[in-house]
């Protein structure tokens, strides 16, 4: 039962790490108003660029050299996103879902052009779990917490110091106050389109290393749409992280734990159809947007277009 | 009605096809042998356009105007995949319990039956915002990975054929079948009914007082409820419906019309291709009909161009995406060059406006 109990911990962790990644980037990128629905093709994007990265070179580096590809090609993919949406002001949510098809469409025909039909059956390098000594032999929590990727351990870092950043530091507040009062933050003398095209590419790096993760830490290779929703996943991840950095981390445990949650039931022997399992966390989405009341909390410019 | 949106369309659908000799050079093909390859599986024959292009293009159609009639309305309901995997299901179940039946019986109901299931897949999001202010984006793509799991469930369940080796349901008979419409060919009646919804629709929103309401509350919700007296969120869950409703069509017609079963993977995407064909008409009813043959000329061919030129057909998604872009940057171009006009918009001729907009 326990060791159940910590692998449900430890897959909880493993499949929250993406999308906490990409929660933070898409909750900077929404705090200055602009709401990319594109992040699933920023995801996509990044895995993709992983995998070309990481098979340029081998071992530890090619894994290094794929997260910072990844990042650059959800960089990319926000770029695109950016030049329309805050560029010519086009509609944020039609701009968004263009990107995500562009991005399937050009990742699926590099894919296919570059390996071939058969797809990647090269061995990309991947990022073993690096157990913290000590830490990782913890009852129960060790191996969830202290037994991850590297990708889990860079989020240990990155949720306090976006918190620091976001309510403590100049470059904060002027995000915050593009995503309130694009207007006012203007007469205070801060450009609200560059702001929102720094916080758009910010995310979309990150996007790009959520992706990254899922090739380098998890799956081990490509697979077309392997993003899967995340994207809009995540999205519903910063509302019920109510654009807290600190929340949003958590609510990704939440979503990570809804996925993991087929592990526990098969240890456990219930027989359910997996199809219930895997529409899980799209439901847990459903039920989360409708019990929390999100206008409350979200920067009031959200989505508007003639900020 | 000037010539200018189909100026607009035409130049879009040119760059379009430009960038994609781009990507195809790029990517080492071929460029020629791929168009030539394309044109060949949407035109090149009889075959290719009865057969493929236009069958192709009935699911596009019906979800295309499933997206154009929720947009219209303000709503942006991206979950026609969802919607139409949902009415797929229910056409196969309905049509197979009713296989007995005569021919007048089973395939209005199970058409119907699509309808109704749509309808009610997209009700889901549609009272998700309005008494909760969900995002319907958000919901309507979580729902369409539900139903896409829930038709991988039903067709290992309840529906599986009864060997219970395939994932896919028993065929339809023949009383629960569309009847073909052009003798020797693949066309089956769902394209006469997609036609028929096209103008239906456009009829609708042009000449009677619910379609005036559904166009002025997508333009301004707040000015059609303070000075319309619209009940704005009467006419967006209607319109919400409505969409789910053709979608759910789409399906029930894709299922009796083409596939005679349920698959798990019955539509390759058509919900989403939906938005492009839907945004290139510029959500205009009857531009859908165009559209919609368009995109499934452009489906149809690109099954070719991967058979016979090996490029791989996922290549049209990025001119679909291109598209969508491409039609965003002509409106916001030709918003702001007439926002930076120094006279008033109705104190410039009309030929200028189109000029300076170009």
């Amino acid at each position: 039962m326990t060791e159940a109990l910590a692998a449900f911990l430890e897959a909880t962790v493993r499949t929250a790490t993406p999308l906490a990644l990409a929660a933070l980037g898409e909750s900077v990128t929404e705090r200055a108003g602009v709401i990319n629905i594109g992040l699933e093709g920023a995801i996509m994007a990044g895995a993709f660029g992983a995998l070309v990265g990481a098979g340029v070179a081998g071992g530890a580096a090619g894994a290094g050299l794929g997260f910072v590809v990844g990042a650059l090609a959800g960089l990319a993919a926000s770029a695109l996103f950016a030049l329309f949406a805050v560029g010519l002001r086009a509609d944020q949510i039609i701009t968004g879902t263009a990107v995500t098809l562009a991005s399937l469409g050009l990742t699926g025909t590099l894919y296919r052009s570059i390996y071939g039909e058969t797809g990647a059956s090269l061995a990309t390098p991947t990022t073993a779990p690096l157990a913290v000594p000590g830490l990782s032999a913890l009852p129960v929590v060790g191996r969830a917490l202290f037994a991850q990727p590297p990708a889990t351990y860079a989020l240990y870092l990155l949720v306090p110091a976006l918190a620091w950043w976001t309510f403590r530091t100049h470059a904060g507040l002027a995000l915050r106050a593009v995503g309130e009062r694009p207007d006012a933050a203007a007469a205070a003398g801060i450009r609200p389109r560059r702001v929102q095209l720094a916080a758009t590419l910010f995310g979309g790096a990150l996007g790009g290393l959520a992706g990254a993760t899922l090739v380098l830490a998890q799956a081990g290779t490509f697979a077309e749409g392997m993003s899967a929703g995340r994207g809009f996943i995540a999205i519903a991840v910063v509302v019920l992280g109510r654009w807290h950095p600190v929340g949003v981390a958590a609510a990704a445990l939440l979503f990570g734990a809804a996925s993991a949650l087929q592990y526990l039931f098969q240890a456990m022997g219930w027989r359910l159809p997996y199809q219930l399992f895997l529409a899980l966390p799209y439901l847990l989405t459903l039920v989360v947007l409708a019990s929390v009341s999100a206008r409350a909390a979200a920067p009031a410019a959200l989505g508007k277009r003639d900020a | 009605m000037t010539l200018r949106p189909l100026a607009v369309g035409l130049a879009t659908a040119l760059l379009a096809v430009g960038a994609l000799v781009l990507l195809l050079a790029l990517t080492g093909h071929d460029p020629a042998a791929a168009l030539g390859a394309l044109w060949a599986g949407a035109a090149g024959s009889r075959y290719a356009l009865l057969s493929a292009t236009l069958v192709r293009a009935v699911p596009l159609i019906l979800a295309g105007l499933a997206v154009a009639v929720a947009f219209r309305a303000g709503i942006l309901n991206v979950g026609a995949e969802g919607q139409l995997l949902a009415g797929g299901g229910a056409a196969t179940a309905v049509g197979l319990a009713l296989g007995a039946a005569p021919a007048i019986v089973a395939l209005p109901a199970a058409l119907l039956a699509g309808v109704a299931a749509g309808a009610a897949w997209a009700g889901i999001a549609a009272v998700l915002r309005r008494r909760f202010g969900v995002l319907e984006v958000i919901s309507t793509i979580m729902l369409n990975f539900v139903a896409l799991h829930a038709a991988g469930w039903l067709v290992r369940g309840p529906l599986q054929e009864p060997q219970r080796i395939y994932p896919q349901s028993p065929s339809l008979g023949a009383a629960a079948q569309l009847p073909v419409i052009v003798p020797g060919s693949r066309l089956h009646l769902g394209f006469a009914l997609a036609v028929a919804a096209g103008v239906a629709l456009w009829a609708f929103l042009r000449f009677t007082a619910a379609g005036f309401r559904l166009r002025a509350t997508g333009l301004n919700p707040f000015a059609a409820a303070s000075a319309g007296r619209i009940d704005v969120a009467a006419v967006t869950t209607a319109a919400f419906l409505a969409s789910g409703a053709l979608a759910g069509l789409a399906g029930a017609v894709e299922v009796t019309g083409v596939t005679y079963a349920l698959y798990e993977n019955l539509s390759p995407g058509y919900g989403y291709t939906a938005i492009a064909v839907a945004l290139l008409a510029r959500l205009h009813p009857l531009g859908v009909v165009a559209s919609g043959i368009l995109f499934g000329a452009l489906e149809a061919g690109a099954g070719a161009m991967q058979r016979d030129a090996g490029v791989p057909a996922v290549v049209v998604t990025v001119v679909e995406a291109l598209l969508i872009l491409l039609v965003l940057a002509a409106d916001r171009l030709g918003e702001r060059l007439r926002e930076r006009a120094p006279a008033p918009a109705a104190a410039v001729p009309a030929v200028e406006r189109a000029e300076a907009a170009a």
